[in-house]
């Protein structure tokens, strides 16, 4: 870092900081998949198509995770329907 | 029973071949027995960096297929004693390596030697799945950068599922983070992921980390493990990563920007 340096704007964020923050959300997200069966996007797929005909939503309005405990699985389903305009 | 050491990483290009030639003489030099063995079939590299490319009769498939014994195929290395290189075939069948013929191939190297160091290819295919699944020890190696960290999470999923101790239901892959190629002046900068972020991400302990050196391309255009210039910072960083991998504490080293002086810092560079 040189004397020039400082005249330069210190309010961005630097570069790595940027790049940890976009990896911890992608990675967060590559793991919950990794850990979900084939099946589950498939039938994410399917249940927003369903949901598609009587209501329009966007593919993000769908959250599924399916659980494991001890004896039993548990599917979460949220559907976010949107407030009618 | 030998350990089986898979250098890893699923991103190309981030050093695995460096890191394993590096590793594994270090393990030799050590006392410990050691092989190391290419698994980048079609593309071998292991014997330039170590400097026996001229010495290759055999390889690993011909081992696998029995057209050469395993003691013929086996290169010594000239300068370590107790190491040895089992070089990959330069076949361009891809499905060279069979799970029979790789585990017939590492139960016999286990008799025989401690430590079996497996250079992966990159990528998640054949090879990159063979040199893994029957590790006891991973060691991936990441670049502090956006796509090699991603990468190395990859590979981190499958060792956990796609491994034989995955499968088998057996105690875990012991798993280390190797950061290679790290500038400590970006990090300061805030140009380069520091290694506190690559450890938080990846959530592994850390083995080492391998500051970028001129002397590692000067190695390998000789043919020479990095580890054996004891004058650089790089073959210092590979000497202590060793001996943590041996179990001793080592204080991390070369992770912090060298003081420069007055005049160098005011005007920049």
């Amino acid at each position: 870092m040189g004397i020039f340096d400082y005249f330069k704007s210190k309010s961005e964020p630097s570069s790595a900081s940027v790049a940890k923050d976009r990896l911890q959300i992608i990675v967060a997200h590559e793991r919950s998949r990794r850990t979900q069966p084939d099946y589950l996007e498939q039938m994410q797929q399917e249940i927003i198509a369903v949901i598609r005909k009587y209501v329009q939503i966007e593919s993000d309005d769908v959250q599924i995770q399916l659980e494991n405990t001890d004896d039993c699985s548990v599917l979460e389903l949220n559907v976010t329907i949107p407030e009618k305009s | 029973m030998a350990k089986i050491i898979v250098v890893t990483s699923g991103k190309g290009g981030v050093g695995k071949t460096t890191s394993s030639a590096a590793i594994g003489t270090g393990l030799a030099m050590k006392g410990h027995k050691t092989v190391l063995i290419d698994f980048d079939v079609g593309l071998r590299n292991l014997d330039l960096i170590m400097g026996c490319e001229r010495r290759v009769v055999y390889d690993f498939v011909n081992v696998i297929n029995k057209e050469a014994t395993l003691s013929q195929a086996l290169i010594k290395d000239k300068r370590t004693k107790d190491l040895y290189i089992l070089p990959a075939s330069q076949t361009r069948d891809k499905d060279a390596l069979t799970p029979e013929g790789v585990e017939e191939v590492l139960n016999e190297l286990s008799k025989d030697f401690e430590y079996i160091v497996c250079d992966s290819p990159a990528g998640i295919e054949r090879g990159a799945q063979m040199a893994l699944y029957f590790a006891d020890v991973a060691i991936v190696t990441t670049n502090p950068e956006v796509s090699s960290v991603r990468d190395s999470d990859r590979i981190l999923g499958i060792l956990q599922s796609k491994s034989r101790r995955a499968e088998q239901g057996l105690s875990p892959i012991e798993e280390h983070l190797l950061v290679t190629r790290y500038n400590p002046e970006r990090v300061s900068e805030g140009e380069m992921l520091s290694v506190a972020d690559v450890e938080e991400i990846l959530a592994i302990p850390l083995l080492g980390v391998i500051p970028e050196s001129e002397a590692v391309l000067k190695a390998s255009n000789q043919g020479t493990p990095v580890i054996l210039d004891t004058q650089a910072v790089a073959g210092q960083a590979y000497a202590d990563a060793v001996e943590r991998l041996l179990g001793e504490q080592r204080p991390l080293r070369f992770t912090d920007v060298q003081k420069k002086g007055f005049f160098k810092r005011l005007l920049g560079g």
